[in-house]
């Protein structure tokens, strides 16, 4: 057992892991952590590897120019995302605008403004950082008791949509606007203040401006998760065709993974291909989003 | 300082031009879309069936090339779903895999809407086994009861227990979800009482999973649409069914002459009547949608009408203009 374990260990140290592993860490029982750990990371990482590996094997041959370009058909050869990919830029478009002063102001006025010593403001916290983790469903069914109440009878169009993935990205940006509000070193606020600013000028001169990198990071992140979801729009009778193009508010419209999910249940083959080279699409939106958000946050986040 | 304004100068610019970038698609769309050469514009709504979908989606994909400034959606709430929407008015267009129920008609009829009914297209049902089995060709409905009905729960689990001559063969079952219209269909046509079967069988709304499923197992048996079948000719296997009068494979001409009983159906949409006389549009496209039924049939899959069903379809919606 000892010289199985000590073997074990000379080979993970001799694996790029040296020096990380020290002393008392050399135990067999943080050995034994470690292998647990890379096998996770292998295990999650191969799942996700394979996944898309395979998806971009199915949806190779229609990852072309048509799949921008068309309308949704029955169809498979002349069949497109056009409408979809139009969808959803309008809807994410119209949640960014909801959501993103809405929620940055509610930040602030958590973080800066509001007395903590009160009860409701911790009760709006603690549930604020529930929100977070509520299913999506949830603020779909939301969105539709929300539209129900207000008597409009069509509840697929834009800006219903966008109600629901605004409620689903507020959290996310409340949260992350709040670590960035809290990340501005206190000297700043102070500094502000000690030269006769008013706490709102301070705010909106200093720790806003210094915040806006972590802001817009937890933004994009948000947005790009509302980008991906599909059923809170379900809930609200999402259209799974549409055959224009999406111009306003009140427009009818339908989304990239409403229009995979429509794909991928129906019988046609050529059908599944189409919903595989559309998952690539969205799969590359998603990371060329992400990778905006980690580029800004690399690029401009202050370190104090 | 002057330096961090100017970083977050130029985020706020970046943003701003995406923002704007977002705006700019907007509005090209909306150029495109509202410039109908001299053609109708305006909308038609569909929502209904997720059977009949496919049907009115490839008949609005084809009508698009005639008419470019129509608006036409499809949403998929089902057939009962479809029917409460239309029902309140806020639909043209009800996408069926069934008749209306009573209960419908009375809500219709409550918010002053009157309908009109049309069989669209034609739809069998198959029973499909494993390529491997070899002793079920042909299956009578009394065979299906035994096997799916609500009473062989846990009882009925070979195929020796359906027939004797039949081997030791574990039995394992596949089949729609309770929300389908497949589902209602099936229980309807074989087990005699909508909704009713056994609930020891793995249910799917997505048909896709019975496929994989009885091609997974020698002993499976699973029911879903013809057009599954005959896109997965090398996974699954279709049998005869006998309603009675011997035994009838599924095949396009047994399900539209009304031989392949009980699982041959029609699929119908409904169509608002003050709708289809007031809005130019949804006349066209309904005109469209029959005229042109058997091009849309095969694009979805489907099994045309016979001559008979069109022209009674095209003769009831000629009396609506009247």
């Amino acid at each position: 057992m000892t010289l199985l374990t000590t073997g074990l260990g000379a080979h993970i140290r001799s694996a790029s892991i040296r020096g990380k592993v020290k002393g008392g860490e050399n135990s067999a029982r943080s050995i034994l952590f470690l292998v647990i750990l890379w096998l996770s990371l292998f295990v999650s990482f191969g799942v996700l590897l394979t996944l898309i590996i395979t998806t971009l094997i199915d949806g190779a041959d229609r990852l072309d120019a048509r799949l921008i370009t068309e309308f949704p058909s029955s169809a498979p050869e002349r069949a497109g995302l056009r409408p979809a990919i139009l969808g959803s830029i309008w809807v994410i478009g119209v949640t960014a605008v909801l959501t993103i002063p809405l929620g940055v102001a509610a930040a602030i006025h958590l973080e800066e403004f509001a007395d903590r010593k009160k009860w409701i403001n911790r009760v709006i916290e603690l549930n604020v950082q529930n929100l977070a983790a509520v299913p999506s469903i949830v603020y779909g069914l939301l969105a539709l008791g929300f539209l129900a109440l207000l008597g409009v009878q069509n509840k697929n169009i834009v800006i219903g949509g966008a109600l629901a993935l605004g409620l689903l990205v507020l959290p996310v940006i409340i949260i992350s606007t709040r670590e960035a509000l809290r990340s501005v070193p206190v000297e700043i606020r102070q500094g502000s203040l000690a030269l006769g600013a008013t706490p709102l000028q301070t705010v909106w001169r200093q720790t806003l401006p210094a915040s806006v990198p972590g802001i817009a990071t937890g933004a994009i992140l948000g947005l790009s998760r509302a980008l991906g979801e599909a059923a809170p729009l379900l809930v609200l009778g999402a259209l799974v065709f549409v055959s224009f193009d999406p111009n306003g508010l009140l427009s009818g419209y339908t989304t990239m993974p409403i229009q995979i999910f429509n794909w991928t249940s129906r019988p046609q083959a050529e059908l599944h291909e189409l919903a595989s080279a559309a998952s690539i699409l969205l799969l590359g939106i998603l990371i060329a989003m992400n990778g905006l958000a980690i580029f800004i946050r690399n690029r401009y986040q202050q370190r104090w | 300082m002057s330096l961090l304004s100017f970083k977050t100068a130029s985020i706020s610019a970046s943003v701003l031009a995406a923002t704007l970038l977002l705006t700019a698609c907007g509005g090209q769309s909306t150029g495109t879309s509202t410039d109908p050469e001299a053609g109708l514009s305006g909308s038609v709504t569909i929502d209904g069936s997720s059977t009949v979908a496919p049907l009115s989606e490839a008949a609005a994909d084809l009508f698009r090339d005639v008419e470019p400034g129509v608006n036409v959606t499809v949403a998929t709430s089902g057939t009962g779903g479809g029917f409460k929407a239309f029902c309140a008015g806020e639909t043209d267009i009800s996408d069926a895999s069934r008749p209306i129920k009573d209960e419908e008609i009375a809500a219709c009829k409550t918010a002053g809407i009157e309908y009109t009914e049309i069989v669209i297209a034609n739809d069998g049902l198959s029973v499909v086994v494993n390529p491997e089995n070899d002793w079920a060709k042909c299956l009578t409905v009394e065979q299906l009861k035994t096997i799916w009905g609500p009473d062989s729960e846990g009882k009925i689990t070979n195929w020796n227990q359906v027939d004797p001559a039949f081997p030791d063969q574990e039995l394992s079952l596949f089949g729609a979800g309770t929300d389908s219209g497949t589902f209602d269909y099936f229980t309807a046509a074989i087990n005699g009482e909508e909704g009713a079967i056994r609930t020891d069988y793995s249910p799917s709304e997505d048909d896709n999973i019975t496929v994989q499923g009885v091609s997974g197992d020698k002993g499976a048996m699973g029911f879903f649409g013809l057009s599954y079948v005959e896109e997965n000719k090398d996974a699954i296997t279709a049998i005869e069914v006998d309603g009675g009068e011997g035994c009838v494979y599924p095949t396009s001409e047994t399900v539209q002459d009304g031989t392949y009983q009980p699982l041959g159906r029609a699929l119908y949409i409904y169509v608002n009547n003050a709708a289809y006389a007031e809005k130019e549009q949804l006349r066209t496209f309904i005109d469209y949608y029959v005229e042109n039924e058997a091009k849309v049939a095969e694009a979805a899959l489907f099994i045309g009408l016979t001559d008979e069903q069109k022209t009674k379809a095209q003769d009831e919606l000629a009396t609506l203009v009247g």
